[in-house]
């Protein structure tokens, strides 16, 4: 995990595998330095494969910003833990919080570079959903 | 239907034992046709319901419902925590304290309208909801307990030569045919479970 202050758009990266998780990471900090606030989390409440609601909303904790958090997600339970993690959070965040249809490394790099320049939370999640589309 | 406190207690330790004595199944399903996590993640969560015993059934139904709802939620790991953990957190929200049959039909309606929105599925796609869905229509047409408990059993069954369309087995397309869907098997072994306390202890 890991964090910047900045009031750019957050970026949470979300995947099944701690590993991947953290690469992304590494891959969006070359790209952004400290310029977005970012978290990962990855592996299931044991460690292993998996992903995990606790993770997930300490992550959203971790990368929060005022203009809100882009999680970006790998399979089928990522999404479905990471939107169950947005429906836990207090009212007023939740409203701020997206989970992004995208690949979750391409999505995270384009997602953490257009909030780099000050992007509105629509605008990063448009950028990670548009790559493929 | 009268649920005193040893009624839920044997209820929990009911639903969560037949889970774990199954784990090693469920897993060989998910083998076949998903990432073979199923058995384990939901081990995990209803042994972590287990240990909020004997706390756990101090709770009115309601509260208790919602209880082990919320601990599958954190605890199992996988997509089921959320589907199954909605489940129950649902009906906990749905019913009353001393629930009538009426009330349980109310209820586990608008479970099954939660999960299909938590999934975004349909029964047909090979789910949980292949199971909840018929299930659920035995209970409202008035079924006993053998008939709810036959039905589940029939239902997860019936999964087998189905086409998966939501979740891991999807990516496997035609393969996914001749396989009984995981998820529709512990939601059945939780039923069967279920019925059989609440026939005994309350009357279904």
């Amino acid at each position: 995990m890991s964090n910047s202050s900045s009031g750019n758009v957050g970026i949470v990266i979300v995947s099944h595998s701690a590993k991947i998780a953290e690469g992304a990471a590494d891959m969006v900090r070359q790209m952004v330095g400290n310029a977005v606030p970012l978290a990962w989390t990855g592996g299931d409440p044991e460690g292993g494969l998996g992903t995990n609601v606790a993770g997930i909303l300490e992550a959203i904790e971790v990368a929060w910003s005022p203009a809100g958090v882009a999680i970006l997600v790998d399979l089928g339970g990522a999404e479905t833990n990471s939107e169950m993690a947005v429906e836990m959070l207090t009212e007023d965040r939740r409203a701020r919080v997206v989970v992004c249809n995208a690949p979750v490394v391409e999505g995270a790099v384009i997602a953490a570079t257009e909030s780099s320049g000050g992007s509105s939370l629509t605008a990063v999640q448009r950028s990670a959903e548009e790559f493929y589309a | 239907m009268m649920l005193d406190r040893a009624a839920r207690e044997k209820l929990v330790r009911g639903l969560a034992n037949v889970v774990i004595e199954h784990a090693d199944e469920l897993t060989s399903l998910d083998q076949a046709i998903g990432d073979g996590d199923h058995g384990l993640n939901m081990k995990r969560g209803f042994e972590a319901v287990l240990a909020t015993l004997p706390g756990l059934a101090d709770k009115a139904l309601p509260e208790m419902l919602k209880a082990i709802g919320m601990t599958l939620v954190m605890k199992v790991g996988g997509a089921s925590g959320p589907l199954v953990g909605t489940f129950f957190m649902e009906l906990g929200k749905a019913l009353p304290e001393q629930p009538a049959r009426a009330d349980l039909v109310a209820a586990t309606d608008k479970a099954i309208n939660a999960v299909k929105a938590r999934g975004r599925s349909e029964a047909g796609q090979k789910t949980l909801l292949d199971v909840l869905v018929p299930v659920q229509a035995v209970l409202a047409d008035g079924g006993d307990a053998r008939a709810i408990a036959a039905e589940a059993a029939q239902a997860a069954d019936r999964t087998t030569p189905m086409l998966a369309i939501r979740g891991r087995a999807s990516f496997l397309g035609e393969r996914s045919i001749g396989h009984m869907d995981p998820g529709s098997r512990s939601a059945s072994l939780l039923i069967g479970a279920a019925v059989a306390t609440l026939e005994f202890e309350a009357g279904l």
